[in-house]
C-alpha cells in the first residue's frame, strides 16, 4: 500500500506524514475499509491533490489529519507529532497551523459575511474590533467580497461562499490549508476563477495546500504532488502524465475509467 | 448416481451454512447485548457531554452577548406560552377545587390547595414541558443542522471549543430562564386560581389569600425552586446532547431526516426525564 518509496517530492521537508494508516467505518459484521496501510508525505509549501472516485477515502484523509477521526492503525504526522495520540490542548494547538475549506463550506449561517470571517480572528487572537474589522476589509478587497459584508451565507452564490470560506479559512495566517471538494456544486467559469484564486493565494502566502477533489484531469494543473486514491490502493505522482504508468493496478484501472485516450494507451 | 451425488453435495453445503448460521435464540441474545452496549455507549457519551459542557462554562472568554441572546430566546421567547398555559391551568385547579372542596365545605382552603399545587408540582413540571416543546426543540435543531453542515467541525478546526462557544451558554440561559419562567408560572397560575374561585365562585377573597399565606412555607418554596432547576438542566442536556450527537444515533436516518428525528426524540425524552424526576425529587425533598 505504501506510495512514499514511488514519491518523487520525497527528499523535501514533510508537513503532514502518513504512516501505515487504516481507517474502516461501520459495526462488526458490516466494517468498511477505506484506508488500508497507507502512506504517503505532504510536502511543505507545495500543493497536494488527493483525487480519486467517491467513497474511495479522500475525505476521510482530511479529517484524519484534523484529528477529527482517529486512524485504526498507524501514525498521522503533522511536523513530527502524532495527532492520534494527542490530548485535547494539544490538538487545539496544531489545528492552529490549519485553515480549513470545507466541502459545504460550513459558513456559520446565522452570522453575515463579515462575522463569520472575523470568527477566528475574535476567538483566537488579542486584536482590537478597530484591527479585526481593517484585517477583514483588506481580505474582502483581496477576494473581491467587498459589498458583501452584512450578507447572510443563504444570500450568496456558491462561488461567493467559497471565497468567504477561504476568507475564513486564511484569516489566522495557516501554515497548511486543507481544501475538501473545494469546487462542487460551481460552473466551469466559477472553477476556473477557484483555482486562479488558490494559486494566487498560495503564491502570496506560501501555505502547503492539500486539495481533495474529483475535478479530475482539471484539478492537476494546481498540483505539485497527485495522490490518487481507488478501491483501498493508493499511489503518489509528481506529475499527472505518469499516472497511467502506476505499478497499482487499481489505480490504472481507475485512470483509464477517467482519464481517457491517454490513459488508455499508457 | 451424478443427480444423487450432485444432490448430496448441495444438501451438505445447506447443512454447513445451517450449522454456520446462529440460532434464533442467539440472535435474540445477540442483539439484546448489542442494544444494551448502544445504550451504554450513549448513556456515556451524553455524561461526557454534559461534563464538557459545564466546564466550558467556566472557560475564558465567556459570550456574554450570546448568554444574552439565548436567555430571550428561552425565557422572554417563553412567556406569551407560559402566561396562557399558566392562566388556563390556574383557573381549571381554581373551578375543580372549588367543586371539590364545595362538598366538604371548605372552599376556604381554595387559596392553600391552588397554591401549593401550583408551586411544588405544576408550576415547574409544565413550564419545563413547554420551554422543552418550544426552546429545547429548536436548541436540538439548530445543533443538529449546525453538525451535519460541518459546522460544529469547522469551530473544531478553528480551534474554538465548540462547547463553550455553542453549548455552554445555552446551559446557562436555560438555568437563569426557566426557574424565572415558572415563578411567573406561578403568579399567573394564583391569578387564574383567584379569577376562577373569588371572581367567578364567590369564593373569600381574603380566605382565599389568607389559606395561601397560612400554607405555603419556604421549604414549599425550595422544592418547586430546586424542581426548576433540575428540570431546566434535564431539558437543555437532553435537547443540545442529542442535537450534537445527531449522526450518532443509532436509527435516526441522515441528513434533514435524523435531524428531524433526532428533534422529536429530544422532545419526547426530555419531557419524560422531567416526569420521572419530578416524582423521585418530590419522594426524596417532601
Amino acid at each position: 500500500m505504501s506510495g512514499v518509496e514511488n514519491a518523487p517530492l520525497d527528499a523535501e521537508p514533510a508537513a503532514i506524514r502518513f504512516v501505515e494508516v487504516s481507517k474502516s467505518f461501520g459495526e462488526r459484521k458490516r466494517r468498511h475499509l477505506v484506508l488500508d496501510r497507507v502512506s504517503f508525505s505532504v510536502p511543505k509549501g507545495r500543493t497536494t491533490v488527493i483525487a480519486g472516485g467517491s467513497g474511495q477515502g479522500k475525505s476521510v484523509i482530511l479529517k484524519l489529519i484534523l484529528g477529527l477521526l482517529k486512524p485504526d492503525a498507524g501514525q498521522v504526522l503533522v511536523g513530527d507529532r502524532d495527532i492520534a495520540a494527542m490530548g485535547y490542548r494539544a490538538l487545539q494547538e496544531v489545528r492552529m497551523l490549519f485553515g480549513v475549506l470545507f466541502q459545504g463550506v460550513a459558513l456559520f449561517d446565522s452570522l453575515t459575511v463579515f462575522e463569520n470571517i472575523a470568527l477566528p480572528l475574535r476567538e483566537r487572537t488579542k486584536l482590537s474590533s478597530e484591527e479585526i474589522r481593517q484585517r477583514v476589509a483588506a481580505t474582502l478587497d483581496q477576494l473581491e467580497l467587498t459589498g458583501h459584508e452584512e450578507k447572510f451565507p443563504a444570500q450568496l452564490s456558491g462561488g461567493m461562499k467559497k471565497r468567504v470560506g477561504l476568507a475564513r479559512a486564511l484569516q489566522l495566517d495557516p501554515e497548511i490549508v486543507l481544501f475538501d471538494e473545494p469546487t462542487t456544486g460551481l460552473d466551469p467559469v466559477m472553477t476556473r476563477e477557484i483555482y486562479e484564486l488558490f494559486t494566487r493565494t498560495q503564491q502570496r502566502l506560501g501555505y502547503t495546500a492539500v486539495i481533495v477533489s474529483h475535478d479530475i484531469p482539471q484539478i492537476f494543473t494546481l498540483a505539485d504532488q497527485i495522490i490518487l486514491l481507488n478501491k483501498g490502493e493508493l499511489d503518489v505522482f509528481s506529475e499527472a502524465s505518469r499516472i497511467p504508468y502506476s505499478t497499482k493496478p487499481k489505480i490504472r484501472e481507475f485512470a483509464r475509467q477517467v482519464m481517457g485516450q491517454e490513459a488508455r494507451e499508457g | 448416481m451424478i443427480d444423487r451425488s450432485g444432490h448430496c453435495i448441495v444438501m451438505n453445503q445447506e447443512n454447513q451454512e445451517q450449522q454456520r448460521q446462529p440460532s434464533a435464540i442467539l440472535r435474540f441474545v445477540g442483539g439484546i447485548g448489542d442494544q444494551v452496549l448502544y445504550v451504554l455507549t450513549d448513556l456515556g457519551r451524553m455524561g461526557i457531554f454534559l461534563y464538557f459542557s459545564l466546564v466550558g462554562l467556566c472557560k475564558h472568554p465567556f459570550r456574554f452577548r450570546e448568554l444574552v441572546k439565548q436567555v430571550g430566546f428561552i425565557g422572554a421567547g417563553s412567556i406569551t406560552v407560559i402566561f396562557f398555559t399558566a392562566l388556563s391551568s390556574g383557573m381549571v385547579l381554581g373551578l375543580q377545587g372549588y367543586y371539590s372542596l364545595h362538598k366538604f365545605g371548605a372552599e376556604g382552603m381554595l387559596g392553600s390547595a391552588v397554591s401549593l399545587t401550583l408551586i411544588m408540582e405544576l408550576g415547574p413540571v409544565l413550564t419545563a414541558l413547554m420551554v422543552a416543546g418550544r426552546a429545547g426543540s429548536a436548541m436540538c435543531a439548530e445543533i443538529g443542522i449546525m453538525r451535519i453542515s460541518e459546522q460544529i467541525d469547522a469551530l473544531e478546526c478553528m480551534a474554538i471549543d465548540p462547547f463553550r462557544y455553542l453549548i455552554s451558554p445555552k446551559f446557562l440561559a436555560a438555568l437563569i430562564s426557566v426557574p424565572l419562567l415558572t415563578a411567573v408560572f406561578d403568579v399567573v397560575g394564583i391569578l387564574g386560581g383567584y379569577l376562577a374561585g373569588v371572581k367567578l365562585m364567590g369564593v373569600n377573597g381574603g380566605a382565599f389569600f389568607a389559606g395561601m399565606q397560612q400554607s405555603v412555607t419556604n421549604h414549599d418554596l425550595r422544592l418547586g425552586v430546586v424542581k426548576s432547576f433540575v428540570f431546566a438542566l434535564l431539558l437543555v442536556w437532553i435537547c443540545t446532547g442529542r442535537g450534537y450527537f445527531v449522526q450518532k444515533i443509532r436509527g435516526a436516518g441522515f441528513g434533514a431526516e435524523s435531524v428531524s428525528t433526532v428533534t422529536t426524540q429530544a422532545v419526547v425524552m426530555s419531557s419524560i426525564a422531567v416526569l420521572v424526576f419530578d416524582y423521585l425529587l418530590t419522594a426524596v425533598l417532601l
